[in-house]
Order: structure tokens, then C-alpha cells, then sequence
């Protein structure tokens, strides 16, 4: 899941991008370090190695639509849709897309959101990646792949550049929410970065 | 007014307006909104759209590229990465994590608020700002002063489509504007 795993171990630009971006705590609420991305996007080199290395993986692999979700996918995914000849579809909030739409319902902590495509975007036996800056709980990557699978794509990878299971849970050990990511998902993740280690539990842990 | 000089169009032009959807009466009636969003599906179209960004500003010196949420996340990048800049995003309230300085401007019906993180740029640096359309100029206004105001010089606007009949070139004043599409 990791890109360690991913035959990314000791790839030495990881440690750029890791030490660029910045943890904020308490936001949006106590208890929840945010891992935020804006402090990478200011270092030119972090960035760049951020994107050459999702293009590296992904530009032979027949995708032809890198599907971002709104915002910060859109931060990542067009650069690198447009290094790999892929188009670029925003996935987006509601009521933000002008035409016709599809959309997709996932949980949040308290209540449900929902994420839309535009009908039409992609074509049934299309490609695609899936994009964001962070995983948590994989409720908006499992939203989003639902969305592309609806219209007959086939989803070959969700990329995102951190890896941070939901920290606001009931009980935690570090590698059961990794699993929970995982199976949330059902298929194929790659986090270049894992900072699950750095979230600040509360309530009981359970051995 | 004296008409300006006529210039040939880039060739590449024709290709990315043709690439831009409209959606009539939306977000309501009366309004032909320019969706932007059939552009990234044409590969060459949204290629040649950074292309022509970029051949444009990667010689002026160019610090830092801001956008405005939420399209111009999807323009400046690419941009940013191209000519050695860095990346600002341009925010609705309380999503930005960390301090942040505001500013309002005005809607056509209330007003919203703009949001930079404190110490994302410096005093003296040269920055262009992107966004997918300009229509009143008020968003664009608005990243300007917040730019201004912490003594980031503001080199140019930089938008995919202009909407003229709504004045934002005129709302703008002195502060030069470049678009693709009119």
C-alpha cells in the first residue's frame, strides 16, 4: 500500500516531500493532526518530485483518465494527467458542475456528503486513476471509485500523496485502521507517505 | 477607443475555445455558464492552454503562482511546476489550517471572504494569480490586495476565459490582465 512497498523504498526524494509538508494541530477540530500540504506546494523541488514520481508510476500503465477529487486532488491530478496523455476529471462537491451529473453518497463522521462526475467525462473500458492529497478513512477515494466504476471504468489505482487513517475513531491500533483503509477501498492504494504513526489518539486503545 | 493592432491568433487558440462547453442557465436562468471541464478531456487542448501560460511567464521572473479555489487549483499548478514557481492557493473560509489573513469583496448578491496562509510568500516577490474565467474581476480584486498587502508585486492575471461585457479588465485598473478566450 505504501510506496516502501511499492518498490519506492529509499527513493530518495520521499524524505524531501515528507519533511515539507507541515502538521497542524487541532484542525479542523482537537484531537486531529492536519497534515497539510500548502508547505509542500512552496517548495518547488518537493513538488515537482511529488508529481514525477505518481507520472513515473503510472505513464505506462494505459490510463487515460485521472479522475482528481475536489480540492486539493485538483492541486495534483491535472500535472499529472497532463505528463501522461490522460485527461483530467474533476470530482466535485454538489452543485458545483455545470452539466449533467452522476453522484455518489459517503459517510462522514456526523451526516454524509456526496461527490459528483460529469455524465459523459469518461467512456466504459476507460482507465483511471483516482487522486487526492490524503486518506483517511477512504469514504470520498470509496465515493469516488463508485462513481467510475457506475460509468464502466476500470479504477487501476487510487494515488495519494499522505496516508492518515481517521484519527477521531473509538479504539485504535495503528495497523487496524491501515487495514480498515485497505478494506474500505477494496482494491489497489498507493500513499507515498505513511504518517499514521503521528496521529494523536483519544478514547481507549485495545491491544 | 483606437482599435489595437491587429495580431494573428495563436493557432492553438481555436482548438481551446472549441474545447469549452457552455451551459445555459446555470447556476441560474439567464446566465451561460463557460464550463471549463470538456477542456481537461481534450488532451492537447488543455496541453496547449498550459503551454501558452507558460511560454508566456517562464522568463518574468515569477516567484509564485496563486490560485483561486477551486478551478484555478487545476491551471496553476501545471504552471507553477513549468517555470520554477511555487504554488498558492487561494481559499474559501476556514479551509486553509493554518493562520491565514483575509479578505472580503463583494457578489453580486453579499459578499464572501478570501483566505492566504500567512508566510506562504514574502515581501518583494513577483506573482502571478490564475483562475478559469474572469467575469466582475471581484475574486481576482480580491487576491490582489491580499497579495499587495503583504508587498508581493503583482506581475499580471492570467485567466483561461474573459467574460468582457461584465468589466472585470476595467475593475482591475492598472493591474494587467491576460486571457485565452474573450
Amino acid at each position: 500500500m505504501f510506496a516502501a512497498e511499492n518498490g519506492l523504498r529509499g527513493d530518495p526524494r520521499l524524505q524531501g516531500i515528507s519533511k515539507a509538508i507541515r502538521v497542524v494541530p487541532d484542525f479542523p477540530i482537537p484531537g486531529i493532526m492536519f497534515q497539510d500540504i500548502t508547505t509542500l506546494l512552496l517548495d518547488h523541488k518537493a513538488f515537482k518530485d511529488t508529481v514525477d514520481i505518481f507520472v513515473d508510476r503510472y505513464r505506462d500503465m494505459g490510463i487515460s483518465v485521472v479522475a482528481g477529487i475536489e480540492a486539493r486532488g485538483f492541486v495534483f491530478g491535472p500535472s499529472i494527467a497532463l505528463a501522461i496523455g490522460a485527461k483530467f476529471v474533476p470530482l466535485r462537491k454538489p452543485n458545483k458542475l455545470p452539466g449533467e451529473v452522476i453522484s455518489e453518497a459517503y459517510v462522514l463522521e456526523y451526516g454524509t456528503d456526496r461527490l459528483e462526475m460529469h455524465v459523459g467525462a469518461i467512456e466504459p473500458g476507460e482507465r483511471a486513476l483516482v487522486i487526492d492529497d490524503l486518506v483517511a478513512t477512504g469514504g470520498t477515494l470509496s465515493a469516488a471509485v463508485r462513481l467510475l466504476e457506475r460509468m464502466g471504468a476500470e479504477v487501476v489505482e487510487c494515488a495519494c500523496v499522505v496516508g492518515l487513517p481517521e484519527v477521531r475513531v473509538r479504539l485504535v491500533v495503528a495497523s487496524s485502521l491501515l487495514h480498515l483503509c485497505k478494506m474500505a477501498l477494496g482494491l489497489k492504494l498507493l500513499l507515498l507517505l505513511d504518517k499514521s504513526s503521528q496521529f494523536h489518539i483519544t478514547g481507549t486503545t485495545q491491544t | 477607443m483606437a482599435s489595437a493592432d491587429v495580431k494573428a491568433q495563436d493557432p492553438r487558440i481555436a482548438g481551446i475555445s472549441s474545447a469549452i462547453r457552455v451551459i445555459p442557465d446555470f447556476p441560474k436562468p439567464g446566465i451561460m455558464f463557460q464550463d471549463i471541464t470538456t477542456l481537461l478531456l481534450d488532451t492537447k487542448a488543455f496541453r496547449d492552454t498550459i503551454d501558452l501560460f507558460v511560454e508566456r511567464y517562464k522568463d518574468k521572473n515569477i516567484s509564485v503562482v496563486a490560485g483561486i479555489e477551486a478551478r484555478g487549483f487545476i491551471f496553476g499548478p501545471p504552471i507553477a511546476l513549468a517555470i520554477g514557481a511555487k504554488f498558492v492557493p487561494m481559499r474559501k473560509p476556514k479551509k486553509l489550517p493554518g493562520e491565514v489573513i483575509s479578505e472580503e469583496y463583494s457578489l453580486e448578491y453579499g459578499k464572501d471572504v478570501m483566505e492566504m496562509h500567512v508566510g506562504a510568500v514574502q515581501a518583494g516577490e513577483r506573482a502571478l494569480i490564475v483562475d478559469d474565467l474572469v467575469a466582475t474581476g471581484g475574486t481576482l480584486s480580491a487576491a490582489i490586495r491580499l497579495l499587495e498587502r503583504v508587498g508581493v508585486h503583482v506581475v499580471e492575471c492570467a485567466c483561461v476565459i474573459e467574460l468582457p461585457e461584465l468589466k472585470g479588465r476595467e475593475r482591475l485598473g492598472e493591474k494587467p490582465l491576460f486571457v485565452l478566450v474573450s
